[in-house]
Parts: structure tokens; sequence; C-alpha cells
């Protein structure tokens, strides 16, 4: 087994020509990025120890239609389909509406390589990431979308990035970019889940949204994978003038998960929401990082963010708002609780705020907690036992997170998936849902 | 129905039932008045198994049951009600999920078939009349945001329900105004029948207004020091409850 650089980086597949310049610079970048260890600050709760294992490349796996649609909730979605990483045209829909283009940057033609080029990258942090860099640098095959200016698209589009198959460890690196053009409109659901089988995997997944002014994302990030499904992620999105995203992510735990959200507010007045939900359980793991960079002024965000964590499950969440001295008229509220369902879980919040403008309004509440005793007690007082009141005020206290997503026949589809989490035996979850 | 021997019980240390003893026979309304911090609300939240509240002596036997041996969920399948004074708000289950569960928990005690949704919703909409809430409120979370006057119909919707054979209200009265109050009145009084008891806690002789009771006692100190018929709350009106206190020392 070589060294994590090389294992990390060795899922590489072949990549187009005008893609090599760029991934060869990441490739020399990755070389000398140090891995984050307990030490470093951000990684503090996050062991990345999970990753030393000998991984090859993703092969490509057929799975079946039902497999498939098992697996992804119907939300009345355009469906794209890839499985440890290689697109599955038998999967996926092959119409698109009118106004967004798409395409996989290995297809793309020279104007669209072109416009790739000149963005991808551009929604990272300067100071580099070292997931991101590895992205980069194992950077094979990407997704291109393009929401025409003044584009509504109605019909959400749903990506799945899959995982599966038997034998040795192999690495996925998903790659979006997503360019919002002016006064567009458009509903992305990006679902990460293990379609089954026994072999460990690490998806490293990088997604940049960039929405150009007026423009309104709805962004829906699902981490699905389990046990070891290793997943660590960045949505990485910069927002021009009134611009609007609304982020949604659902977050299972696995052997190891974390996840970036880093959102640049870059043009006066645009706005952001972020919710969020994290349920491990068992002996799982999950991390939020959220930022969100107030660059300029008269710009808002809403961010919440719930968990249950169970067993002697562990999650951390820290979430960092950081306004700057531009940064006038700022209003930005977050708002991060937990609830314990167990004596050995734990959970690390850690509210993060640098303010270095003076006219802004800012929030930042963080709460851990356990069911409610009392509220426990109304259930019970009249006829519900105790094991459906607990799933009941579990379910509660994430489902309200979950009104919040805007995507009706998603919300639908992932009430049921919630209530199993912490009901074992599904008749405790018979009202709900 | 319920035999309530010299009870005594105990909250965070400090006792506040001190030997109450009542009988409640099948198909009577008794009301229980008293001062402040008589021990009319323990008394409601130690019959319903409230954490927190414990019991230092006495019996308490419900249709012929040790109502104390019995855990919170029996007790409300055995067929014990309490509308609670404080009613609790559950974002995020809606009242509908809520209601189900609990008529199907204790349909099943009964060894009763689960009502299909429709038939269920049918019922839920007819109680939503007679509480007179609107039907959007068994979409919304339980509780949540409701008025005052909202959470104490909703306890009546739920009793409506359920279909206790024993129903505690505590205190529902108290911050209701007159319409509310009647609506409240006219739910119970529907409910009133040979097989069905009532103990209506309260403060004040208004409720007793609508609802007739068939006995009324004082509760002061922690016992019950005197118990007569309806004229007995006219008198607690007229006269206030200074005059007991010769009765408790």
């Amino acid at each position: 087994m070589g060294s994590m650089h090389e294992t990390l980086a060795a899922g590489a597949a072949a990549a187009p020509a005008w893609l090599t310049p760029a991934r060869d610079a990441a490739r020399q970048a990755w070389k000398t990025t140090p891995l984050p260890t307990r030490k470093t600050e951000q990684w503090k709760y996050t062991s990345i120890a999970p990753l030393e294992q000998d991984f090859g490349p993703g092969q490509p796996v057929a799975l079946d239609r039902a497999a498939v649609d098992g697996l992804l909730p119907d939300i009345g979605a355009l469906r794209l389909v890839f499985v440890n990483g290689h697109f599955a045209p038998a999967l996926s829909s092959d119409k698109l509406p009118e106004g967004l283009e798409l395409v996989r940057f290995a297809e793309a033609d020279d104007s669209q390589a072109a416009r790739i080029r000149e963005h991808l990258g551009s929604a990272l942090p300067a100071g580099g990431h070292p997931f991101a860099t590895l992205n980069g640098a194992a950077l094979g095959d990407g997704l291109f979308l393009a929401v025409a200016p003044g584009a509504s698209i109605h019909e959400p589009l749903q990506l799945a990035w899959l995982t599966a198959g038997d034998g040795e460890p192999f690495t996925v690196t998903p790659r979006l970019l997503l360019l919002a053009g002016e006064n567009s409109c458009l509903s992305v659901v990006e679902h990460f889940a293990d379609a089954g089988g026994s072999a460990p995997s690490f998806s490293n997944a990088v997604t940049e949204l960039l929405l150009a002014p007026g423009a309104t994302v709805n962004h829906y990030r699902l981490n699905l994978e389990q046990g070891h499904a290793l997943h660590i992620g960045g949505v990485h999105a910069r927002l021009d003038r009134d611009a609007t995203l609304n982020s949604f992510c659902l977050g299972l735990g696995a052997d190891l998960k974390r996840l970036d959200l880093v959102v640049n507010l870059a043009g006066p007045g645009a706005h952001a929401e972020l919710d969020g939900i994290y349920l491990p359980r068992g002996d799982e793991h999950v991390d939020y990082h959220t930022c969100l960079e107030h660059a300029v002024p008269h710009c808002t965000s809403l961010e919440t963010f719930r968990g249950v964590i169970g067993d002697r499950a562990r999650a951390v969440f820290n979430g960092r708002i950081h306004i700057h001295p531009q940064a006038q008229k700022t209003r930005a509220e977050l708002s991060n609780k937990n609830l314990l369902t167990s004596a050995d879980a734990e959970v690390n919040s850690k509210p993060e705020l640098e303010i270095y403008a003076d006219d802004v309004q800012c929030a930042h509440g963080a709460t851990v907690a356990q069911l409610d005793t009392l509220a426990l007690h109304y259930l019970r007082s009249r006829g519900v036992s105790r094991a459906e009141a607990e799933v009941m005020l579990s379910f509660g206290f994430v489902n309200e997170v979950l009104e919040s997503a805007r995507l009706e026949p998603l919300r639908d589809a992932l009430r049921p998936l919630l209530a199993s989490r912490f009901a074992r035996d599904p008749s405790l979850m018979r009202h709900l849902a | 129905m319920l035999t309530i021997d010299n009870l005594h019980a105990r909250v965070e240390g400090k006792d506040i039932l001190k030997g109450l003893s009542l009988t409640i026979p099948p198909g009577e309304v008794h009301a229980i008045m008293g001062p402040n911090g008589s021990g009319k609300s323990t008394l409601g939240h130690v019959l319903a198994g409230r954490p927190g509240y414990e019991v230092t002596a006495g019996t308490v036997t419900f249709d012929g049951r040790d109502l104390l041996a019995m855990d919170t969920e029996e007790r409300a399948r055995a067929g014990v009600f309490l509308a609670f004074q404080y009613p609790v708000e559950i974002p995020g289950v809606s009242n509908m999920e809520f209601l189900k569960a609990s008529v199907d928990a204790v349909r099943e005690h009964r060894g009763e078939e689960s009502l299909d949704a429709v038939t269920f919703m049918k019922k839920a909409r007819a109680a939503c009349k007679t509480a007179n809430l609107d039907q959007t409120f068994l979409k919304r979370g339980v509780n949540e945001g409701f008025s005052g006057g909202e959470k104490k119909r909703n306890e009546l919707l739920q009793m409506l329900l359920l279909e206790p054979t024993l129903g505690i209200l505590d205190e529902t009265d108290s911050g209701l105004d007159i319409d509310a109050l009647q609506v409240v009145a006219e739910g119970v009084n529907s409910m009133r029948g040979a097989d069905r008891s009532f103990i209506l806690v309260t403060h004040y002789q208004r409720l007793l207004d609508y609802i007739q009771p068939d006995r009324v006692h004082v509760l002061a100190g922690g016992r019950i020091v005197r118990s007569g018929d309806a004229s007995l709350a006219l008198h607690l009106e007229d006269k206030g409850y200074a005059w007991l206190d010769d009765e408790v020392a």
C-alpha cells in the first residue's frame, strides 16, 4: 500500500485533454497538501483514519432499474444516474427541458469546455480545501449544468451518485458545476447512496453552484450512504446580486461522513437559506461544517440544522458566519439543535461568528437536549406507548426542518425515511409519514 | 368507578396531597374546587401518572384495578383521560398523526380493529365540529401555535375521539372566553352517560353554570374538607375560600 496521498488519488480516470492542465496543477498541489489530522482545527472531531485503505478506481457496475427505483424516491424529476462515477444512460432520463444545458465533461464540445475551464474551481475557497484539491487531482469526468438566463425549469433535476460493488475498496470523484443564468430558476436534488455490495468506497464529491444576478437555485443534498460507503463532500456556492440559494441537506451517518457547505454572498441582496438534518446512529459519524461568507452589504442568511443522535453515534456541527467589514446591513441567523437519544451519543456543536461590520443583525443559538419528558408524558397520557411516543418526538423534531424543504414530493418521500431512522420496529412508525 | 383512599402525594420533595379520599360513582360529574395551591392540579397529575408526582401513601382503584400500578399509557387505554391545564406543543407531529396513534392504541386495548383512514377522518371531522375547531387544525402540529382557547378545545377534541370512561378536566375553564367555555361544556354534556364519569377541577363556579355537577368537593390543604351538592359551589362563589381556614387547621 502506498502513501495516503497516492492511494486516495489512485482512482483517477482518464480525463479529456482540455482538462489535463488543470488536473496536473491539482496533482502538484495535492502532493504538498497536508492531510488533516485531529490537531487540524477544522478536523478536530473527525478522523480520516477510515480512509487508510488501498483504494482503486471505481468500476462500472450494471444496476437494474427496479433496484435503483427502490433506492431513489420518485419525485417526478428528470433523473441522471452515475454508478461508481460512471454515467448510466439506461437508468437516466434522455430528454431535457428547454433552457437547461447539461453535458458531461467527457463529452463537452470546444465552447462548453471553454466555459467549464473558465468557471471550474472559481467557487472554491482561495486558500483551498484539501479534499477539493484531491477532487481536482483525481477528476476524470464531471457534470456541467447551465440554466439559460430567464429560464425557469419546473421539473426538478435528480442527480444520483451511487456506489456499488464487491471486492476491492474503490474511490469515486463526483464533480458538479452549475451555472444558473440571470433570473433563472432550478431545483437540483443530489442523491448519494450505496446501492449494495461489500466493497468499501470513498466518494469525494465537489459541487460548485454559481448563481448569476437574480437566479434562484434550490439545492438538495441527500447523503444517504451508510457503513463503509465513506463520503467527504463540498458544496461551494457563490451568489451574485439578488440571487437566492435554498439549500437542504440530509445526512445519515457512516463510518466517515463530512460535508463542507460554503456559501459566498458576493452580491448585494443575495439571500441564502440553509436547512439540514443529520441522523447518525449505531457507531456512525457525521460532520457538517457550514460557512456563510457575507462579503457585501444587504445580504441575508438563515440557517437551521437539527440532528438526532442515537446509540454510540457522533455528530459534529460547525456553523461559521463571517461578516466582512464592508458587509453592512447584513442579517444572519443560525440555529443548531440536537437531540441525544442515548447516553452514549455525542455531538460537538459550535457556532462560530466573526463579525467585522458594525451595522448588522446576527443571531445564533445551539442546544443539546434529550427527549422532552413532558411531551413524552402527554403522548403517553393519550394511550401512545412510550416506544412509539419516543419515535414520534424524534421524528417531529427533525420533521419541522423537513417541512421547510420546498419540493413536496421529496418531503413526502423523505418522511418515512426519517421515521424509519428512529423506529427499529416498523409498527412504531405506522402513524407517521 | 373511581375510589381514592387516603392519598398522599409529593412533588419536588413537598407534600401536596395529605390524605385525600374521594369516590366517583359511574355516570356522575364531580367538581373539585379549592384555593390556589390546595392540590387540585396535583390530583389530576397523580391520576394521569405524571413523572415527578410521587405517591407516598394511599390507594386509587379504577374499575376494580389498582390505578397507581399502571403506566400512564395503560391508564389512558383503560379509559382515564386528563384534559391538561397546559397542553403540550409538539411541533413536527401533526394533530392528525397524534390523534390516530391515540385512538388506535385505545381501540387495540379494547380489542377493536384500527379504524381505516376514511372512517377515522369522518370521526375526526365530526369531533372538530363539536369542538368548534376548524379542520385545518388536524394538519397542524400538535397544539403548535394554538391560542389558549384552541388548546383547550383541542383537548376536548381528543376526549371526544378517545371516549374515556373517566374524564378529568384540569382547570379547562381557565383562560377561556365565554363562547369557548360553552363549547367545552356542551362537549362534556354531550358525552355524559351512565357509564362515564367526570371530575371537573376548577377554581371558579362559572364552569358549573354550564355543566351541572352531581357533587361538589372542596379541596384544601391536600384533603377534601367539604362535600355537597351543586349549591356548595354557589356558596363558595359567594363566600370565597377564607371560611375554610378553620376546617383545614
